[in-house]
């Protein structure tokens, strides 16, 4: 901690790894790419906010939610929201019989704004209900399971099913929430444009920025004492409990982390993409995010960028050319990360990679790195668990 | 919101809104069954579970498709074979699928759930190539339609009647295997306490294998029976699978009387709301009410209490 930290950091393995994907995201992909498909990766880094969150609660926590759709919906519904708010002036929607109040209500007959949609009104309530609102519910959610020491596979079904519960709650609400088309034609943030190419540019790279507070918030989260606790109850929670830590605060803790990610990830997809519909919340999708940390790998935050990245682009060149075998391709996915490689691609990294890296790095003698980082607390479930890539250096 | 209705109305309402529930009451407790023996006795959640159960819907429907062009005298009993190829086609589709992943990944719950979502989107999508995305029906044999009145208000439609007592009946048929027979005798001590049951020389891996198969069987008989009532398409096993893990959780995951209480109870539920309330609140409302019994008692309605 004496000498200049920072530049110590980025100069170390970790640091790297850092960099590459800064250099991937920043600099790579913009001049590659043309406007159209970097919206697209944006759209993709989105999701990457909720993979982040998975790893956290499922790969370190070992709690699986197959609900965070439901946080990365509610984070978007309240962007959207307010974006809607700002498109229904009364000017713009003079030809409804109540001007002022967004289209879809119209048609549902409604008459006057819906009292929970009044404070949308105000952007730094919005900013403030993005993350508050999934936070919430994670709370909610968070104390009735975790105190009662629900856990495991009937964690991930009551998850589900909420999952289930709010997505039908959305479409059979029409008036209020927009129905199954969800809340579309969003136009403008604060009197700005989101639709041209310029603004969908500087989203992208917003969206970057974000990510990468969420990464370090993440990082910085799992190389405290914090994150060794939530990797030992993974492994041993009876033990982490008898040494007197409270098991369920730790838990609701890294679920509402994972739930604030995900509403991050959720507000800017509705920036990007420019609306926000319950296909993207419910049960189908909210499992897909746990494919996007699994196939990362499911204890590496950087995986989980990777993953989310990779997913979604073979998702969209399959729907482009093959529709019919994407689900084929999906579900070999499911079962393949599973059964062949339950580390992901971060666990292939580390060991078919990562050798050749500690070849190059002994012959620059740059740097004496430890050939393998420190093993994670004990052997779950028959399969080494891993932490991040890279050896642990405390700053 | 129940305004506006005579007393006797109300009692016709909840009669027929009963029946209706009834039938789904049959679904849900023949899907139920299978899935709570899986997860019971393997602690397995098999999200394809509802897959299965379309495999064997497909099954009736290609049963009842071959008996109209080829034995159409015999027509009247299809049925009855389409229900046993089913529980074989699926049994032994269950079997494989046991050998091939699940038995890998019995320590490793979380792993199974996803890897089995993995097995449905294949099958889903199989279903779509092979069948095509459209829903499709089968032809009723004539004595299964039309409806038996009770009261002027009140008839009870045959098709259904005839599933509830198909459901009862492999209610039955799992409580004599599991309580009354050898291999339940086995399922119970392999549940109760695995290391101890292969210290007595009980092949554990094979009654896994056995009772998944089962499992995946029955779910074929509910996809069956799920074709008297309703039309087949590729999702239509997802559109269940959420209400039946409440269901088996609701009930006590390894208590199969807990299991059709539970059934009970929620079918009955949302037919009855359904009728005062849109269909999607109902369902809602079902829902949060199930979830929130869930967390003031997480072990379920009726738990078996099993030392560790």
């Amino acid at each position: 901690m004496k000498h200049s930290p920072l530049m110590k950091w980025f100069a170390s393995r970790e640091g790297m790894y850092y960099l590459a994907l800064a250099f991937l995201l920043v600099v790579l992909l913009p001049l590659v790419l043309e406007p159209f498909r970097l919206n697209m990766v944006g759209k993709y880094l989105t999701y990457a906010f909720v993979a982040i969150g998975l790893v956290m609660c499922w790969g370190k926590a070992g709690i699986l939610s197959l609900g965070q759709g439901v946080f990365f919906g509610l984070g978007g519904y309240c962007m959207a929201m307010f974006l809607k708010l700002e498109a229904s002036t009364p000017e713009a929607t003079a030809i409804q019989s109540t001007p002022g109040i967004p289209d879809f209500m119209d048609w549902n007959q409604l008459t006057e704004l819906p009292w929970f949609w009044e404070p949308f009104h105000s952007f730094s309530f919005t900013l403030l209900a993005v993350i508050g609102v999934p936070v919430l519910l994670a709370f909610v959610i968070g104390i009735a399971m975790f105190t009662r020491r629900v856990g495991g596979v009937y964690f991930a079904i009551i998850t589900q099913a909420i999952a289930a519960v709010l997505t039908i709650l959305i479409i059979g609400q029409q008036g209020y929430t927009g129905g199954v088309n969800g809340i579309t034609d969003l136009q403008t943030l604060m009197g700005w444009d989101i639709r041209t190419d310029e603004a969908r540019n500087i989203l992208y790279f917003i969206c970057v920025g974000m990510l990468f507070l969420c990464l370090f918030a993440a990082r910085f989260v799992q190389n405290r004492k914090l994150g060794r606790i939530l990797v030992a109850m993974n492994a041993q929670e009876m033990r982490v409990r008898f040494s007197g830590y409270d098991v369920a605060a730790f838990k609701i803790f890294v679920f509402c982390l994972a739930a604030a990610f995900a509403g991050i990830g959720g507000a800017l997809f509705t920036l990007l993409v420019g609306f926000m519909s319950p296909s993207f919340i419910g049960i189908v999708a909210s499992i897909e995010m746990v494919i996007f940390c699994a196939l990362g790998g499911r204890l590496s935050i950087l995986g989980a960028v990777y993953g989310a990245l990779l997913v979604n682009a073979a998702k969209s060149g399959f729907s482009e050319s093959f529709p019919e075998l994407w689900p084929f391709a999906m579900g070999a996915l499911f079962i393949g990360v599973v059964l062949a490689f339950p580390d992901g691609l971060a666990g292939l990294y580390k060991s078919y990679v990562m050798p050749l890296e500690n070849k190059v790095f002994k012959r620059n003698k740059s740097e004496a790195v430890p050939a393998v980082s420190t093993p994670a607390a004990g052997t779950t479930d028959g399969y080494s668990p891993m932490t991040e890539t890279y050896s642990p250096e405390k700053s | 919101m129940f305004d506006g209705y005579t007393s006797s109305e109300l009692m016709s309402i909840f009669a027929m809104q009963g029946f209706a529930g009834l039938s789904l009451f049959s679904v849900f407790v023949l899907m139920a069954l299978g899935l709570a023996i899986i997860f019971g006795q393997m602690g397995v959640i098999n999200m394809a579970h509802g897959e299965f159960m379309i495999l064997g819907a497909y099954t009736t429907y290609l049963t009842s498709g071959f008996f109209q062009s080829y034995l159409p005298g015999l027509f009247g009993g299809y049925f009855f074979i389409a229900m046993i190829l089913a529980f074989l086609i699926c049994g032994a589709l269950g079997a494989l699928v046991e050998w091939l992943m699940i038995r890998h990944l019995y320590h490793r719950p979380l792993d199974t759930l996803l890897a089995t979502w993995g097995l449905s989107l294949i099958m889903q999508q199989a279903y779509r190539s092979i069948f095509g995305a459209r829903e499709v029906g089968v032809d009723l044999p004539e004595w299964m339609m039309g409806a038996i009145p009770v009261t002027e208000m009140v008839d009870l439609p045959i098709n259904g009647l005839f599933v509830m007592v198909i459901a009862l009946s492999v209610a039955v048929g799992v409580y004599l295997l599991m309580y009354r027979s050898g291999y339940g005798k086995k399922v119970r001590a392999v549940v109760q306490n695995r290391p101890m049951a292969e210290a007595v020389g009980i092949n554990s891996a094979g009654i896994d294998r056995a009772t998944f198969a089962l499992g995946c069987g029955i779910a074929g008989i509910a996809g069956a029976a799920f074709t008297m009532i309703g039309s087949t398409g590729p999702s239509s096993g997802q559109a269940y699978i959420v209400d039946t893990f409440l269901v088996v959780v609701f009930g006590g995951a390894q208590s199969l009387i807990g299991t059709i209480v539970s059934a009970f109870g929620i079918s009955q539920a949302q037919s009855t709301m359904e009728f005062f309330l849109s269909g999607s609140m109902a369902k809602v409302l079902t829902l949060l009410v199930v979830i929130g019994i869930l967390m003031i008692r997480p072990e379920g309605l009726m738990a078996l209490k099993v030392r560790r």
